[in-house]
């Protein structure tokens, strides 16, 4: 429903950044609905409201009317607009349901897991490797880098080591908020491929501002290429590297602020 | 009655014949409801000249990343993150808050309802001394070990909870200390709002009399005093958290860093309309004392700001849509949401048709009325797209949210103050501001705002997260004509602040110099434009006055003035 609302659509949000998930198309789609809602009410009532100023503006021989609003004709000079708003909310309320609902709760059997560990300042991406099962020997785990295969539903399940942090990846309209002592899952299967940016979207200390990492998606061929080059499970040092760099950068610049 | 008015260090004074006060006592220690009114004024009006200054150095970083900025120097991370969150946390609770409900309610509330002073005036004193102690103890924590808080203004737990963490041992509980004495200030000058409105109103002031502005402040002071006790308590306990090693907020040890979420949002969304209902005021009073009209539709305005204020409690999660909530739980909270819609449309839709019919004079507190309403006006529908559940999934967090929430506390924190400052100010200190200088002042505000804030919408919409300290660390954010919106948007705040210095030399010339007003210079009917101006001490002398119609008969048929104020007595019928 949703691709084919699409068509019709000015697509403001795909003009400005591409779309790299499946759902992204969903949200791009409520935005442009909204906005047309929303735009048409905006313009009406402001224009209305200038035409107001001018035709009123104060002039000579000319004297104010004396409206109350209280009868009911002219109370419904109000009740009419909200009734027709309450039109429109109601018109936004349905597909943002349809829509929370297709990325949020209905969650579709993946065919690869990832595991997503964010920490003050770096994220860290466990690949479930061959045997497609987290928490095995052949794990490939790599700091600031997700590497993922395109057209493959994934299922992703986000934890945090210290406080709040929000994996968002803005190509795929994703963002989840990564929690001390849960682990928060969800789902995300790629359409295009392409190198993009993963923010910390949520204020997570000194460091927030840089915690930025890269996300990968590539064809089949590429992609089994990347696993076989990468030996599994050794590469936690390299998380530790780069916190430890992350904190001396910090303390310089303290001791320059 | 001989009056000589002088006028010191920016307050307005009257010599009454039988009181003859030091300074100290008139001005500082005072308990006159005008001059508390001016103390939270003139604490807020500094106060937003700091919070403006760290604006200007924090996004001069975005603008020109890395180097050296005029009047600060090199920006820190660290003192980035500090500055954002000092930005926001002083703009809502040390400029909205004490210059809309405190400054407007106390200078107010007793001249509009016809009475002599507050009903508890030393709490009233104590109320401002609290304020300003809270005030000191914010600026203080910059400069502590470690420096002031950068969690930022909603202090997030378990970030804010532990000094490993945030990196600021001292200035994190400073910051929740400062925060919790401001609202014990404000639930001390609330209680008497309430009790004064509700007690003190003059003869014949009947429940549908009373101006809006005061109903609003009321409304206003009622939803603080119901929303801020989960915050206060979770205030103490993040405090407990910080200093004693409990563990409320922690994981690891049990607790629950989301709970500190509901709590702050449990307060923080009825906040907003804690500081919209005064500025709707304002806007009421100012728009139909100029456009000459009366208010449309009073009843549905006064109705649909309780109704606001009861749905109002009913939304917080909508902070919350990802961050960890039962999914299930946006259905909710998407619904009342857009409900809310509703009330604020109402009161918009009421104001647009005031001016139906008016003759407006376009002064220069008319033109902040109408900028409000048409600012707002933006501000309330760009969050339908943050409120719908769906696109919040993708849109939280962005500077999307950022200009919208500034297009909806700017109208209200600075252009509807600025508004009762240009329309009270004949009554505050005798005379008037320049016009002229009123309306140079006015465009650069507004011209500067909208040049700040449209270019963030798209930028947020673009995926440009919020709270980063330098967005060329993002290939994806680091493109040239991003960073042209960012420069411009810089721009865009320097006219908006530098627009400022009309407005400040403007009200200091004025106070001493601007031409004289009379006791009504607009020909406006509510009670405050009975007294003299400045009204002296007592306000109206030994006769209060009474009153005979409610506050917005302007432009009767059949009468040869268009103004018939509350307390003018009623002619005899002549038959």
């Amino acid at each position: 429903m949703f691709e084919f609302l699409d068509k019709f659509m000015p697509g403001i949000l795909e003009s400005l950044l591409p779309r790299a998930s499946s759902y992204a198309v969903q949200i791009d789609v409520l935005f442009d609905v909204i906005t047309i809602l929303v735009g048409f009410w905006f313009f009406l009532v402001l224009g209305y409201f200038f035409y107001l100023i001018f035709r009123y503006r104060q002039r000579d021989g000319h004297k104010a009317e004396y409206i109350s609003g209280e009868t009911h004709k002219q109370k419904q000079a109000i009740e009419i607009p909200h009734y027709l708003i309450l039109v429109c909310d109601v018109a936004i309320i349905i597909p943002t349901f349809l829509v929370w609902f297709n990325i949020k709760i209905d969650v579709p059997p993946p065919d690869e897991e990832v595991r997503i560990v964010a920490q003050q300042w770096a994220w860290t991406f466990y690949h479930a490797g061959e045997d497609k099962v987290l928490g095995t020997e052949d794990d490939i785990v790599s700091v600031n880098e997700l590497h993922i295969k395109n057209n493959t539903q994934y299922s992703y399940h986000l934890e945090s080591k210290d406080v709040m942090h929000n994996f968002s990846v803005p190509v795929f309209r994703l963002k989840q908020d990564a929690i001390p002592g849960r682990v928060i899952s969800g789902h995300f299967k790629p359409i295009l491929e392409g190198e993009w940016d993963i923010q910390c979207a949520e204020m997570c200390g000194v460091a927030h501002g840089i915690m930025g990492a890269r996300i990968f998606i590539k064809s089949e061929a590429e992609h089994n290429a990347w696993l076989a080059a990468n030996t599994p499970a050794t590469s936690d040092t390299g998380t530790l590297a780069i916190v430890n760099q992350n904190r001396s950068q910090e303390k310089k610049d303290r001791n320059n602020g | 009655m001989a009056e000589v008015v002088h006028v010191e260090v920016g307050h307005g004074e009257h010599h009454d014949d039988h009181h003859e006060l030091s300074f100290w006592s008139k001005y500082i220690f005072s308990t006159d409801h005008k001059i508390i009114g001016f103390q939270y004024m003139f604490t807020g009006m500094a106060m937003a000249l700091i919070g403006g200054y760290f604006a200007y150095v924090f996004r001069m970083q975005l603008a020109f990343p890395g180097s050296s900025i005029p009047f600060w120097g090199t920006l820190s991370p660290a003192a980035y993150n500090s500055l954002v969150t000092n930005h926001g946390t002083i703009m809502i609770f040390w400029v909205a808050m004490p210059v809309l409900i405190a400054a407007m309610g106390n200078f107010l509330i007793p001249l509009m309802i016809g009475c002599d002073d507050m009903v508890f005036p030393k709490i009233n004193r104590l109320s401002y001394q609290i304020f300003l102690l809270s005030a000191i103890v914010l600026l203080a924590s910059f400069f502590v070990p470690g420096g002031a808080f950068g969690g930022a203004w909603t202090s997030y737990a378990p970030l804010s909870a532990k000094a490993q963490y945030n990196s600021t041992p001292f200035g994190a509980p400073l910051w929740l200390i400062a925060v919790t004495l401001e609202i014990v200030a404000f639930l001390l000058g609330g209680i008497n709002f309430i009790t004064t409105t509700m007690n003190a109103r003059a003869k014949g002031m009947k429940i549908y009399d009373i101006p809006m502005i005061v109903w609003m402040i009321v409304i206003a002071s009622i939803l603080f005093m119901c929303s801020v006790g989960p915050l206060v308590a979770g205030a103490v306990m993040l405090l407990f958290d910080q200093t004693l090693g409990t563990a409320f907020f922690d994981a690891n040890a049990g607790g629950d860093p989301v709970l500190w979420q509901h709590l702050f949002w449990f307060f923080g969304h009825p906040e907003v309309y804690v500081v919209l209902l005064p500025a709707m005021g304002i806007v009421a009073e100012v728009t139909c004392t100029f456009a000459r009209k009366k208010l449309f539709s009073y009843k549905l305005i006064l109705y649909s700001s309780i109704g606001l204020g009861i749905l109002s409690f009913f939304v917080w999660a909508h902070h919350q849509f990802i961050s960890g909530v039962d999914p299930r739980a946006t259905y909710l909270f998407t619904t009342t949401t857009l409900l809310i819609s509703i009330p604020v449309a109402i009161m918009l839709f009421a104001f647009v048709a005031t001016l139906y019919g008016g003759s407006i004079r376009f002064t220069t507190a008319m033109l902040f009325a109408l900028a409000f309403t048409g600012e707002f006006l933006l501000g309330g529908v760009t969050g339908i797209w943050l409120g719908s559940s769906g696109t919040d999934i993708y849109l939280h967090d962005t500077y999307f949210v950022l200009a919208h929430f500034h297009y909806t506390f700017v109208p209200i924190a600075i252009i509807a103050t600025f508004a009762a400052i240009y329309y009270w100010f004949p009554k505050m200190f005798g005379r008037k501001m320049n016009e002229s200088w009123g309306k140079i002042h006015f465009w650069g505000t507004i011209i500067g705002f909208n040049g700040i804030f449209i270019p963030l919408f798209i930028l947020g919409a673009g995926g440009q997260h919020r709270r980063i300290y330098n967005f060329q660390n993002y290939p994806d954010l680091a493109g040239a004509d991003m960073q042209d919106m960012r420069v411009f948007a810089t721009m865009s705040l320097i006219v908006m602040l530098v627009s400022q210095i009309p407005f400040l030399i403007n009200f200091i010339v004025s106070i001493k110099r601007g031409e004289k007003a009379g006791k009504n210079p607009w020909k406006a009917n509510t009670l405050e434009w009975v007294a003299p101006s400045p009204p002296p001490h007592g306000n109206f002398g030994p006769v209060l006055p009474e009153v005979y119609r409610g506050p917005y008969e302007y432009s009767v048929d059949g009468r040869e003035k268009d103004y018939w104020p509350q307390n003018e007595k009623p002619e005899p019928e002549a038959s």
